[in-house]
């Protein structure tokens, strides 16, 4: 039912679409990247077109990790105007797809020889009922520690490699009068932790039977209650004064060697790499302890809206420059992710970078790649969002593990 | 103050006076206190910002993050600073204001002087209007607007703000034009005056107050109006806030905390301006007008 | 039927007809923009709407999942509290400043702007100073403790108890200049020889203003009232600039929960379903007031 409604107005506005393209030769494209570092990497991409006499209509609407730019899609798809291509996240993709808005860019990918170089894990995203809808810019992972070296020499720590290792560092850093983890009071940072402490306590099957088929089983299981009660112990390394914290402010805790870890996605790098530290001397990055074999990953990408029947030539071109190994190793190296391609050669990455990407590879290789919850590549926004109440709630103390296994349950069964 | 609206012949002891004085002064401190903490951090190097001390006076004190904010600042993939996005909020908020201003007087002039059967359960409907949260019209809107062909427009955008602002405006001039005697409209038409002419002549001529009040309340939240900023424009017609908003809510990266601050008041300057320019009226206009039964 | 009876007729059918054209315009926007999307809104909360509008209906199931939502009970409960703290604060803080200006006060207009430039800016520009300003670690308790006073604790945005009084106090400081203004205006209408021959009777100033003064304040209170219930329902910006609904979700407003299930959540149905809600609590006040200001004025 929703389908065919859905899938009938949106036809209609794509037709609106194409009397109101007053710029054959443009594309507008709606994202939020704009910070320094972010905006330069795009830069390269806009130089690209700019060489192919295609001109860029920047569309920036900053906030809340691309809520607020797609609250505005909404709108400009609605009356319709949408933007050319948008930046967009997992199942937001999938969503678009499904009512029929986005165009067709299986041409380009069977050029390009797509199938062969990005991930299934990515295509899962990418791909709508055989139908390549969207070019993926990026692989962030999630499951990263941040930790400063020079406080885990003090301590005579080396990399923990199981979670009670972990536990012991961040006490042994809490003892001697450091923030034991470094960490910022926002659903989506709480979330995150959550990733990878699941990913820990039940291994791969459990995350994709919880997280992805939102089994009921798993999602009331004692091995759930775990994963909280484990959220619990990190709670009680955390300071005080974290609730609604920036993670970049979190960061710099552990730059200014406040705080011995901070649990966050790769992104955290470049506010070290920004700070003048350097990996593997300043600091170290390793993923989460127990998650070690599996990266949970958040991948940006762009859709391309569509603007009629065929995809358009400025659409294709944009596709195309977005997954060529120049832009693709030109724009990780900036943004701290790895390419969203696995044939590249990763040598102008970083200790860390190239790290991330050897893990990618292999994880890809083995089936061990598995979106990340807290960024909304395992299930749909609803769902996601009503994890983030019951895992922020329980962080913030107002229920124990146990209600906070029955409120997810209930929570996901209102969200499905 | 202006002759008709005099203080209190209310006296006071010069004890109570001092005690009045020191709480005026103390809650002058309450209300500078967030724009002290913005000016203070706008002028110091970032570095000085992050070592702490958000009271602390800068130790070296720097424009540098004025100059980035208004010129160089990264909105998007290019870094313009918010200079151009000014102009884009200029010609949004100027005919949008005066419109809303105007038809707002001539729907006051009629629901007062002019009355008819129903007239008062219009003005309830009008007023109602007010109270409608701006989430909710937000795709219905979007739709509407892209039917007519202004999705995406400045038009468009003066039209959205003017719908939501004319229950407001309606509100202010008809309570004003209640106070206006009547007979001296009731004698113009006597003498043969028209309704186009009775306003010109006789309306218009005292509405200085209330379109001061009209003026300074629409103006100050279509400026500051983020929401339909965002969703209602087009690439190259996003008003200042959602420059700024860009700016500040960056996703990654390093925060420029003393450039935000800067381009925060820059964006503030023309609302600011408004208040301290016509602020003498703006109480006079409110006598005259809204708070009066 | 002479032509200039005709003309005549005409004329005075134009003038009859005059103010209503001229009134069909705002109310034809309204009727469509306002009542048209309200009643869209109300069909939406019935039907199967995710990411777009759609319409497979789908009866009440919306509206008891709503129910089943803690946040909306959160919502809801904060909304009480925020909104009927903000209105008392903010009349009591904008009538006594506005007593305390009326006393002939050296340098009133500079004050007067002192009070009321904070309804200039919008909280995505002040959101962050006063954020900075309520963190424990950097704002008030930080500099308090760092002039000697060390026990001193000020962290009630950090507390979900506490939390959404934060947020009054950053609305009551926006606002109540704006009030402070309102009834400023209301006291200067007020006719100062009544108070001269209360004055000769005796009475005390406390006496002045509680007996007289006040009372003849009714319709500034009128109008505080619609203005501040208005800034209090749509209370959006505030607490997304402060606390982004924080601690956990202890300073979800229904605004935000509307904005962020519409919108955020592609779960337009439970959006809208909260919105008619809301919608129906704003006609339960806001109505029945409407309808007294009017008749009384007839």
């Amino acid at each position: 039912m929703r389908g065919y409604f859905g899938k009938k107005t949106a036809t209609a506005m794509a037709l609106m679409a194409t009397t109101s393209m007053a710029y054959a030769n443009d594309v507008e494209v709606l994202h939020w990247w704009t910070s320094g570092g972010e905006a330069a990497a795009l830069n390269v991409l806009k130089d690209d077109l700019a060489g192919q006499n295609i001109g860029w209509q920047d569309m920036p609407v900053a906030g809340g990790g691309g809520t607020q730019a797609m609250t505005v899609l909404r709108a400009r798809v609605t009356s319709g105007n949408p933007p050319t291509a948008v930046q967009m996240l997992g199942f937001d993709i999938t969503d678009w797809a499904m009512e029929g808005a986005l165009a067709d860019l299986n041409g380009v990918a069977s050029d390009g020889g797509w199938a062969e170089v990005v991930p299934a894990a990515l295509q899962q995203f990418a791909v709508y009922e055989d139908q390549w809808v969207s070019v993926p810019v990026n692989v962030h992972s999630t499951n990263w520690v941040w930790a400063n070296k020079a406080i885990m020499d003090e301590l005579g720590l080396s990399e923990p490699q199981t979670w009670d290792e972990f536990v012991a560092a961040m006490q042994a850093a809490q003892d001697a009068g450091y923030v034991g983890l470094a960490h910022g009071g926002q659903p989506w940072q709480d979330a995150t932790i959550f990733d990878g402490v699941a990913m820990g306590v039940g291994g791969p099957e459990f995350y994709q039977s919880a997280f992805v088929d939102l089994d009921e089983d798993a999602l009331g299981s004692d091995t759930m209650k775990e994963a909280f009660d484990r959220m619990g112990v990190l709670r009680g390394f955390v300071d005080d004064n974290f609730s609604g914290r920036d993670w970049n402010l979190a960061s710099a805790m552990v730059i200014n060697q406040e705080a011995a870890f901070q649990v966050m996605g790769d992104w955290a790098k470049g506010e070290f790499l920004n700070a003048g530290k350097v990996p593997g001397e300043d600091f170290l990055c390793f993923r989460l302890p127990g998650s070690q074999d599996q990266v949970t990953f958040n991948s940006d990408q762009f859709a391309m809206f569509s603007q009629g029947d065929a995809v358009s030539a400025e659409q294709a071109a944009l596709a195309e420059a977005i997954l060529s190994p120049s832009f693709q190793i030109a724009f990780n190296k900036v943004k701290g992710s790895v390419p969203a391609r696995t044939d590249l050669d990763a040598s102008d990455l970083d200790a860390c970078g190239q790290r991330a990407y050897e893990e990618f590879r292999a994880a890809a290789a083995s089936g061990n790649l598995y979106g990340s919850m807290a960024h909304g590549h395992a299930n749909p926004a609803a769902v996601k969002n009503a994890m983030y109440d019951v895992i922020t709630a329980h962080f913030n103390g107002e229920f124990d593990s146990a209600t906070a296994v029955e409120e997810l349950v209930t929570a996901v069964d209102i969200a499905k | 103050m202006s002759s008709n609206a005099t203080a209190t012949v209310v006296r006071t002891g010069s004890g109570a006076r001092f005690v009045i004085y020191t709480l005026l002064a103390l809650f002058s401190l309450f209300y500078l206190l967030p724009l002290y903490v913005m000016v203070v951090n706008s002028l110091k190097p970032l570095s000085e910002i992050q070592a702490g001390g958000m009271m602390a006076l800068p130790n070296e004190w720097t424009f540098a993050p004025w100059s980035t904010a208004w010129s160089t600042a990264q909105i998007g993939v290019e870094a313009t600073g918010l200079r151009p996005f000014f102009w884009n909020s200029i010609i949004m908020v100027v005919p949008a204001v005066a419109i809303s201003t105007v038809l707002g007087a001539l729907n006051g002039y009629v629901l007062t002087k002019w009355r008819f059967r129903g007239d008062t359960i219009i003005f309830g409907l009008l007023l109602f209007g007010c109270f409608i949260p701006f989430q909710m019209v937000l795709i219905p809107m979007a739709r509407m607007l892209g039917i007519v062909g202004l999705a995406g427009t400045v038009p468009g955008l003066v039209f959205v703000h003017l719908v939501y602002g004319i229950g407001f405006s309606t509100l202010y001039f008809r309570n004003y034009y209640q106070q206006f005697p009547t007979e001296l409209v009731r004698a113009a038409m006597i003498d043969g005056a028209g309704f186009f002419t009775i306003f010109r002549r006789i309306m218009l001529p005292s509405s200085g107050p209330i379109a001061v009040v009209c003026i300074i309340w629409q103006f100050t939240n279509i400026w500051n109006d983020f929401l339909f900023g965002a969703s209602f424009s087009d690439f190259d017609s996003q008003p200042m806030t959602v420059a700024l908003n860009n700016l500040v809510q960056s996703s990654t990266g390093v925060k420029e905390y003393n450039v935000h601050f800067a381009g925060a008041i820059m964006a503030a300057l023309p609302t600011l301006f408004v208040y301290i320019v016509a602020g003498r009226y703006f109480v006079r206009g409110l006598m005259a007008g809204s708070v009066k039964g | 039927m002479s032509q200039v009876a005709q003309n005549r007729r005409r004329k005075d059918w134009l003038r009859e007809a005059l103010p209503k054209i001229v009134l069909s315009p705002s109310l034809a926007m309204v009727l469509v923009f306002v009542y048209g999307f309200i009643f869209f809104t109300f069909y939406l909360s019935f039907t199967d709407s995710r990411i777009l509008p759609s319409y497979g209906l789908v009866g009440w199931e919306n509206y008891s999942k709503l129910f089943r939502i803690r946040a909306w009970d959160t919502a809801v409960t904060n909304l009480l509290i925020f909104g009927s703290l903000y209105i008392v604060i903010c009349c009591a803080l904008g009538l006594t400043l506005a007593i305390l200006l009326d006393q002939k006060i050296r340098a009133e207009g500079f004050i007067r702007t002192i009070y009321l430039y904070p309804m200039a800016l919008s909280f995505i520009v002040t959101g962050t100073a006063w954020k900075w300003f309520l963190d424990p670690g950097i704002g008030l308790q930080a500099v308090v403790r760092g002039w000697g006073w060390e026990s001193f604790t000020f962290d009630w945005i950090k507390d979900g108890d506490m939390a959404i009084y934060t947020i009054v106090i950053a609305a009551v400081w926006q606002t109540s200049g704006f009030v402070m203004a309102m009834f400023l205006a209301g006291l200067r209408g007020i006719d100062n020889e009544v108070l001269k021959a209360a004055q000769i009777d005796g009475a005390s100033n406390f006496a002045l203003y509680r007996r007289i003064v006040i009372p003849q304040l009714r319709p500034a209170f009128m109008s505080a009232f619609v203005v501040l219930s208005h800034m209090a329902i749509k209370s959006y910006d505030l607490v997304i600039a402060l606390t982004g609904g924080g601690p956990g979700t202890a300073t979800e407003l229904p605004a935000t929960f509307m904005y962020s299930y519409t919108f955020t959540r592609n779960q337009m149905g439970i959006g809208a379903a909260s919105a008619t809600i809301m919608l129906m609590a704003i006609a339960a006040i806001m109505v029945p007031y409407i309808y007294s200001e009017l008749r009384e004025k007839k």
